[in-house]
């Protein structure tokens, strides 16, 4: 690669992080593409939901987050997981239902957690990690560590009881979280002025008197920024904040859906903001590094993850008497 | 020994939990001082250890219990309250498809310690939304354990057994119970009771009634009339459901031959109804006469006292069905 030099800065921020922001988009693309392509072809069991096109919101809010803060994340949550710091080898493991995978196969791509990272869960009902943060986040300052939790969750979920409870909690505790809501304007088929009369969803920040930003969830700076401040907010015991991160999925609500309750043209424009192409255009336009080095950067990440295939595929199935351990402690 | 009311009792458990581990908190609606809580449980505790370790939550009971799954995950021991267990029905997806699924579902990766205290049961007109006795559909979940302290004692050590349990307990106080001013005798020390552990509150050889909760003081005091009458009652409290100690009660029903199961919760589907299939199974040649249930009437809690006493067991019911099985042999 003929990269600028790693401390050179552009855009206020060095090179470095500048790479692992498209490195981490890269892998939450190559990891959701090999996955579609799985399905289609019949190698994964139960159910999938693709968070391609909203890899901008995943890497620019864990991009602010350490090691040892949590997040809690959704049924599209692959993306999530990865930017928090999750292995492809065994989140894939977990979506082909093997041994290895991080539930041991009792899981799925819906229920994936990676404790050691702080992933506190993928989860199957919507809105319920948002309560769940919450009480992470007490957890946090209970224990008087600076700790932050980062709830991940859609705009369908801001309609939902345990949303207005959560941020209701937060606000009234003044707890370390910040609301991450990826608005793709769906919530399963309906589109989301069908769902609700606000223009922004940030605005519901107002009820619970914290802040509310809204920001271009197909610009990874811009949500990096957005959410960066409101971290750095909640680490300093300022309370909570709630973002509003506007992106799009590119595929159905699950992979086989075609899609019928929006047009090709609305798919299209929006594609055409796609997050990391448009981002590759402008870490080039800096001189940051240029189409060859991306593409390079694009295959490693795309080897990555057909090592994590093939790490699933040549993983045992579980232990059939797996299937009775671990309901109790 | 000391003289504690049940609800002394409760308050004790979680003092001296809350002194022990300072992981232990308390979170709920009207719990700290000076309200106390609604059956006052807490009163005192939020003045004792501060408003951090005992924090009044908003009316949001899907929140609390999430709030106290995510604090659990993540190193915490939370107790919460949930006022009326009929509120429970606000929390249920906390309840089912987080506490009680996630050590499950993230492999083994997370362990769930939280107490969910509530009461419940009926006897006061406090209608159908306010009185229900609901142990059976989180005895149906796996992954939850489910507790029902009859007495003063059991409040106690159950509950400090149950703070100190690694899994999602529901703990089922009794709204009678909370509000008798009876003294009992309750050990001194560090008073903890294992979860599933039957007691066997009376002995007796001619039958075995298993009764939970409030129902237990009911079915001694007819065995105490029984005895009179030349029939010898034993009075089994399984005091948790899950675990339940099945052998205490095989081990009894195989000594009467006879089983009779008191328990408020409705009938149908109940627990008396899964407690009958395990002994009818285990138990099948023993069993000198049908297992009988005495249960509360399938319909909603009726306000006027005079109705809610005919839909809830009475002293009567419970006399009835012991002298059915024991006349059954004749």
């Amino acid at each position: 690669m003929t990269v600028a030099a790693p401390d050179a800065s552009f855009f206020g921020l060095p090179t470095s992080s500048l790479l692992d922001l498209l490195r981490k988009m890269w892998e939450i693309r190559a990891f959701e593409e090999k996955a579609i392509e799985l399905f289609t072809a019949g190698e994964l069991p139960g159910f999938l939901h693709s968070q391609i096109g909203q890899e901008a919101v995943c890497a620019g809010t864990c991009a602010c987050l350490r090691a040892d803060d949590y997040i809690t994340s959704t049924h599209r949550g692959h993306g999530d997981l990865i930017a928090k710091g999750a292995r492809p080898d065994r989140m894939m493991a977990e979506l082909f239902g093997r041994e290895t995978g991080y539930c041991r196969g009792k899981g799925g791509s819906m229920h994936i957690l990676d404790f050691g990272r702080g992933v506190l869960g993928a989860n199957g009902i919507v809105g319920a990690g948002l309560p769940i943060g919450v009480g992470a986040a007490l957890s946090a300052l209970l224990r008087k560590t600076d700790q932050v939790c980062v709830c991940f969750f859609g705009d369908g979920a801001s309609n939902i009881g345990a949303f207005h409870e959560a941020l209701n909690l937060a606000s009234v505790w003044v707890l370390p979280v910040v609301f991450v809501c990826q608005n793709n304007d769906y919530a399963e088929s309906t589109p989301r002025r069908v769902q609700q009369t606000i223009a922004d969803i940030a605005a519901r920040a107002s009820s619970y008197d914290m802040p509310g930003e809204a920001v271009n969830g197909m610009d990874v700076l811009a949500v990096r920024e957005t959410v960066g401040e409101a971290v750095a907010r909640a680490r300093a015991g300022e309370g909570p904040t709630l973002v509003e991160a506007k992106t799009y999925r590119y595929m159905g609500h699950y992979i086989g859906d075609p899609g019928v309750y929006r047009t090709r043209e609305e798919v299209e424009d929006w594609r055409a903001r796609d997050p990391i192409a448009s981002f590759e255009a402008r870490l080039a336009g800096a001189g940051v590094l240029d189409a060859g080095d991306a593409r390079q950067l694009e295959a490693e990440l795309r080897r990555l993850v057909e090592d994590a295939v093939e790490f699933a595929r040549s993983s045992p199935d579980p232990m059939p008497e797996s299937a009775f351990e671990d309901v109790y402690a | 020994m000391v003289e504690l009311t049940y609800k002394e009792a409760v308050r004790d458990a979680l003092r001296e939990e809350l002194a022990h581990d300072e992981r232990v908190f308390l979170l709920g609606e009207d719990i700290a001082d000076p309200f106390g809580g609604s059956y006052k449980v807490t009163l005192g505790l939020s003045t004792e250890f501060g408003l951090d370790r005992v924090r009044n939550t908003p009316i949001a009971e899907e929140a609390i219990v999430g709030a106290a799954v995510g604090s659990a995950i993540t190193g915490m021991r939370p107790v919460a309250e949930i006022m009326y267990v009929d509120f429970m029905t606000l929390a249920m997806d906390q309840v089912v498809n987080q506490a009680a699924m996630l050590r499950y579902m993230s492999g083994g990766q997370v362990t769930v310690p939280l107490v969910i205290r509530t009461q419940g049961g009926a006897g006061r007109s406090s209608a159908a939304q306010h009185a229900k006795s609901l142990e059976a559909w989180f005895c149906h979940v796996p992954g939850l354990k489910v507790v029902m302290p009859s007495n003063a004692a059991d409040a106690k050590g159950l509950l400090k057994a149950a703070i100190r349990d690694d899994n999602p307990v529901i703990f089922l106080e009794n709204k009678l119970l909370l509000m008798s001013t009876d003294a009992e005798q309750v050990p001194d020390g560090d008073h903890v009771v294992p979860l599933g552990q039957a007691d066997v509150k009376r002995a007796g050889g001619d039958v075995t009634v298993v009764a939970t909760s409030r129902m237990v003081s009911r079915a001694v005091a007819v065995a105490e009339s029984l005895a009179d009458a030349g029939i010898e009652v034993e009075v089994i409290d399984p005091r948790s459901l899950v675990p339940l100690d099945i052998d205490a009660v095989l081990d009894s029903v195989r000594k009467t031959h006879r089983l009779v199961i008191v328990h408020e919760a409705w009938q149908r589907f109940g627990f008396g109804a899964e407690l009958a299939a395990q002994i009818a199974h285990e138990a099948f040649d023993e069993l000198d006469a049908p297992i009988e249930r005495v249960a509360g009437a399938d319909t909603p809690i009726p306000f006027a006292p005079s109705l809610e006493s005919i839909v809830i067991p009475s002293d009567e019911r419970i006399e009835a069905a012991i002298r059915k099985v024991v006349g059954a042999e004749l």
